[in-house]
């Protein structure tokens, strides 16, 4: 006999083997899906927790859930096929999210959307005021002064001179 | 002492009004006489205090007193509720905390009157709006949400008792401190409306109401993280943030403010983003109204939302008369808002405090937007969802990030324009700094391409590690400098460097506290858990710890029984502690609450939860969980805290340098022939 001729009840071993450990990974997988479906999914007792996250002592909703996901995930449905029975079930709140998909779609969007405005309504506004000549200062920003500017005065070289130093002391560090 | 109550609010309605309109119509008349009008309306104002005070003082006497034929009493608490939860009564209901959030906002008023002289025309116009905002809440309290309303038929022998939830110690100090947050935006929010109804010139409202926002800040960010910590520490779920709308509520405020204490700084060093300013300000107390309709009103879904009543509607018209009045005052005096400097360029401290602005405003906005969109789906397709926390994280986390690195870079940036040269000196150290800590944690099995999530807790630590760095790197190079002209030591002098510029260096220790927060969260990603059902002897393995049962019993006091599991904690073969979770059953209430045992390391927070019993075996069901990094949230906290306070205190007076008087006159100095030597402020900057 060669040494990789195998006789029958070797072969039936290692066919056992074989199928052993594919049952393992199937059960890992299983439990790994159900946890990641099931955090997918909203308790929906009204305690606003997560499917798995929900610990309301005697809460009959989860543990139906529970037990309903892992009956889905066991008899092999598809992903898609249990968040669909689920949602058929207890209605579109079940889902943790809004499905990316027809109106809801604009839940994501939005926030993207925002950004991309924000982000030019900055730079609009800093190129705007890059090009606008500078207003006169105000003069009790830092002076503690609550009366009207004094505009007529203007012209005065000392007035200038203090409401430059009064600039520079607000606008420089250390 | 319902009639007691009753009247003295009705008392207070009276002094309110009279204070909002005899200083309303003061300030149009502006005729002789006015003053004094305006001086009794200021009176009035600082009378409704009292009475509103009185009101509190009748409320949490009745707790005392068990007195259940105030309907509020017999709904929110019992004869054998601990006595500080008898105090708590106050704010645990909805009339209480309505009543309450109006002895603050009357406390605030006080204050501000009281306080008249600094700026009298100033402070006659705030006064005016506080008194406005005042009356709405005292018009809820007398004639929507009564707190002295009796009981119908006969008087039960007790009440129905606090909800189980709230009976913790924190829960006595969670809610004033939001409340305090909430409230005292009324404040600056008023100083700005008075400021822009009278064209008032300058920065000054500015500087008055500084100190005034960084309290409410402080408040209301130790409201917002108490209430992680009461979610944590009670909800028993692992997590303290799950993106409730009633969170929500709190949070945006919260960021508007927070990019309206930076945004100022940018209006009194520049003279710009007056009318942001405005807006920012005017949002955070528009949102925070807004977060109280959502609560109060029913319209949205939570675990926390107060009982459905018709005070939605209030506080809808409230919304919509305060924004139609600041949009009012807005386009009749805008032109007052013109800035005073123009953008010098796109590498300096303004344009960072844009950019900050925008993702402040940009989270706020998303947090709002999932906060309604349930609703703004229900009216579009009449299909209700959930936004739930994989939404938040999805959208939120990037844009923290992004804040994150602002908070390094921004502090390092100048005023007007920042040099290559100053950008290469200031950031390269902590630069590297950051880096390493990337590395150091890749090494250890942070493997960023396996998970975003792990993707993201890379880049935290390192964005954290960034800010920690530029921080430190800044005190030492202040504290250096401080050191050649006084001969102190480094410590003495960092000390020193702080005391001239309290505001700028409590900042940075604000920000350092916001570091040591985003380096408790990104622990997140490595929590883990299990679950075991656990008779006498029964061991559950997690991470590096053993739990052992080694007994379960029961407890019963006049307040609740209790259902709780002794678990003893191995290390290796060493018992390190014992740990009791608890499920308790309250008596008047009848509801069923857990109580998560947690023990918490520097390194990780080990979470026991009594989960329920096995109806068969009668064994407890213990969950545990694994939460690396949580003490450093709460660590933050105190930081962020601590660095607020200490940004209050007032400077010192400036360290005098010496810089030649040429170069400030651009004259030379007779004499001697020596330059004259002028005094020039050191750590004068912010």
């Amino acid at each position: 006999m060669s040494y990789f001729s195998l006789d029958s009840k070797r072969l039936r071993l290692i066919a056992a083997l074989f199928v052993g450990v594919l049952l393992l990974l199937g059960a890992g997988d299983d439990s790994a899906r159900i946890d990641r479906l099931g955090h997918q999914m909203m308790c929906v007792c009204g305690c606003n927790q997560i499917l798995l996250e929900c610990n309301h002592v005697g809460c009959s909703y989860s543990t139906r859930m529970r037990d309903e996901l892992t009956a889905a995930v066991t008899r092999g449905d598809s992903d898609n096929g249990v968040l669909q029975w689920f949602i058929q079930t207890y209605g579109t709140t079940v889902l943790t999210v809004p499905a990316n998909r027809g109106f809801n779609r604009i839940a994501w969007i939005m926030p993207y959307l925002a950004l991309v405005m924000g982000i030019g309504t900055v730079v609009l506004i800093a190129g705007a005021w890059r090009k606008r000549p500078p207003g006169p200062p105000s003069g009790g920003s830092s002076s503690g002064s609550s009366g009207p500017r004094s505009g007529g005065s203007s012209s005065s070289s000392d007035s200038q001179l203090d409401r430059f130093r009064e600039q520079a002391r607000r606008e420089t560090e250390l | 002492m319902a009639e007691i109550g009753s009247f003295v609010l009705l008392l207070a309605l009276a002094l309110a009004a009279y204070s909002f309109l005899a200083g309303l119509v003061a300030l149009i008349r502006k005729q002789p006489g006015s003053e004094r009008l305006s001086e009794t309306a200021r009176r009035a104002g600082i009378a409704s205090f009292g009475t509103v005070f009185l009101g509190a003082v009748v409320l949490v006497t009745s707790a005392f007193r068990n007195d259940f034929s105030i309907s509020y009493i017999l709904h929110h608490s019992n004869r054998d509720l601990p006595l500080p939860y008898k105090f708590a009564t106050l704010w645990s209901g909805q009339e209480g905390s309505l009543l309450f959030w109006s002895l603050l906002l009357s406390g605030y008023g006080l204050v501000l009157r009281l306080r008249h002289k600094t700026d009298v025309r100033l402070f006659a116009h705030a006064s005016v709006v506080i008194a406005a905002v005042q009356v709405f809440f005292l018009l809820l309290l007398n004639f929507a949400a009564k707190p002295f309303a009796v009981t119908q038929g006969a008087v039960p022998a007790d009440g129905n008792g606090l909800n189980p939830l709230l009976q913790y110690p924190e829960m006595v100090i969670h809610p004033p401190m939001l409340y305090l947050g909430y409230v005292g935006f009324t404040v600056p929010f008023a100083f700005a409306l008075g400021a822009l109804a009278m064209k008032y010139p300058g920065e000054k409202w500015i500087h008055i109401t500084r100190r005034w926002t960084m309290v409410t800040w402080g408040f209301l960010t130790c409201g917002v993280f108490l209430g992680a910590h009461w979610a944590y520490s009670v909800l028993g779920w692992g997590g303290y943030w799950g993106w409730d709308p009633v969170e929500n509520a709190s949070l945006m405020p919260w960021l508007t403010g927070t990019a309206f204490l930076h945004s100022v700084m940018m209006q009194e060093k520049r003279g710009m983003l007056k009318t942001w300013n405005m807006w920012l300000i005017f949002g955070t107390f528009w949102l925070a109204i807004l977060g109280t309709f959502l609560t109060r009103s029913g319209i949205i879904s939570s675990v926390h939302a107060f009982a459905q009543s018709s005070i939605g509607d209030w506080f809808a018209w409230f919304l919509v008369i305060s924004l139609g009045t600041f949009t009012f005052f807005f386009i009749k005096n805008r032109s007052h808002l013109r800035s005073e400097h123009k953008l010098e360029s796109l590498i300096s401290r303004e344009s960072s405090f844009l950019f900050n602005n925008l993702l402040f405003v940009l989270a706020c906005f998303t947090v709002l937007w999932g906060t309604w969109f349930p609703k703004i789906s229900e009216l579009a397709q009449n299909t209700k969802v959930t936004v739930g926390p994989a939404f938040y994280n999805k959208v939120t986390i990037p844009v923290a990030l992004l804040l994150l690195l602002l908070t390094a870079v921004g502090p390092l940036l100048a005023w007007r324009k920042t040099s290559l040269e100053s950008l290469k000196r200031n950031f390269l150290w902590p630069s590297l700094g950051a880096l390493a800590v990337g590395i150091a944690l890749v090494a250890l099995g942070v493997k960023p391409w396996n998970d975003v999530s792990y993707f993201y807790a890379l880049i935290a630590a390192m964005l954290a590690a960034l800010v920690a760095f530029t921080v430190i790197s800044e005190f030492v190079r202040g504290g250096r400098v401080i050191s050649r002209h006084t001969g102190q030591n480094l410590g003495a002098s960092m000390v020193h460097l702080w005391h001239r510029n309290t505001r700028r260096y409590g900042g940075y220790l604000v920000h350092f506290g916001v570091a040591l927060v985003f380096i408790g969260i990104l622990g997140t990603p490595f929590n883990r858990e299990a679950e075991k059902e656990m008779g006498f002897g029964d061991k559950l393995a997690l991470g590096p710890y053993t739990l052992l049962c080694r007994s379960y019993t029961q407890e019963e006091n006049a307040n609740y029984s209790s259902d709780l599991a002794i678990i003893q904690v191995f290390r290796g073969d060493r018992q390190i502690d014992t740990l009791y979770p608890e499920s308790r059953f309250y008596t008047a209430s009848r509801q069923q609450q857990h109580v998560p045992a947690i023990r918490s390391t520097l390194k990780e927070d080990l979470y026991v939860v009594y989960e329920g019993q096995n109806p068969d075996t009668g064994h407890p069901i213990i969950k545990a969980h694994l939460n690396p990094m949580v003490s450093w949230i709460w660590i933050g906290l105190v930081t962020m805290v601590f660095g607020t306070i200490l940004s209050l205190v007032p400077n010192a007076a400036p360290i005098r340098a010496t810089v030649r008087d040429s170069v400030e006159t651009g004259v030379p100095s007779a004499g001697s022939g020596q330059a004259h030597v002028r005094p020039a402020p050191v750590g004068a900057g912010d």
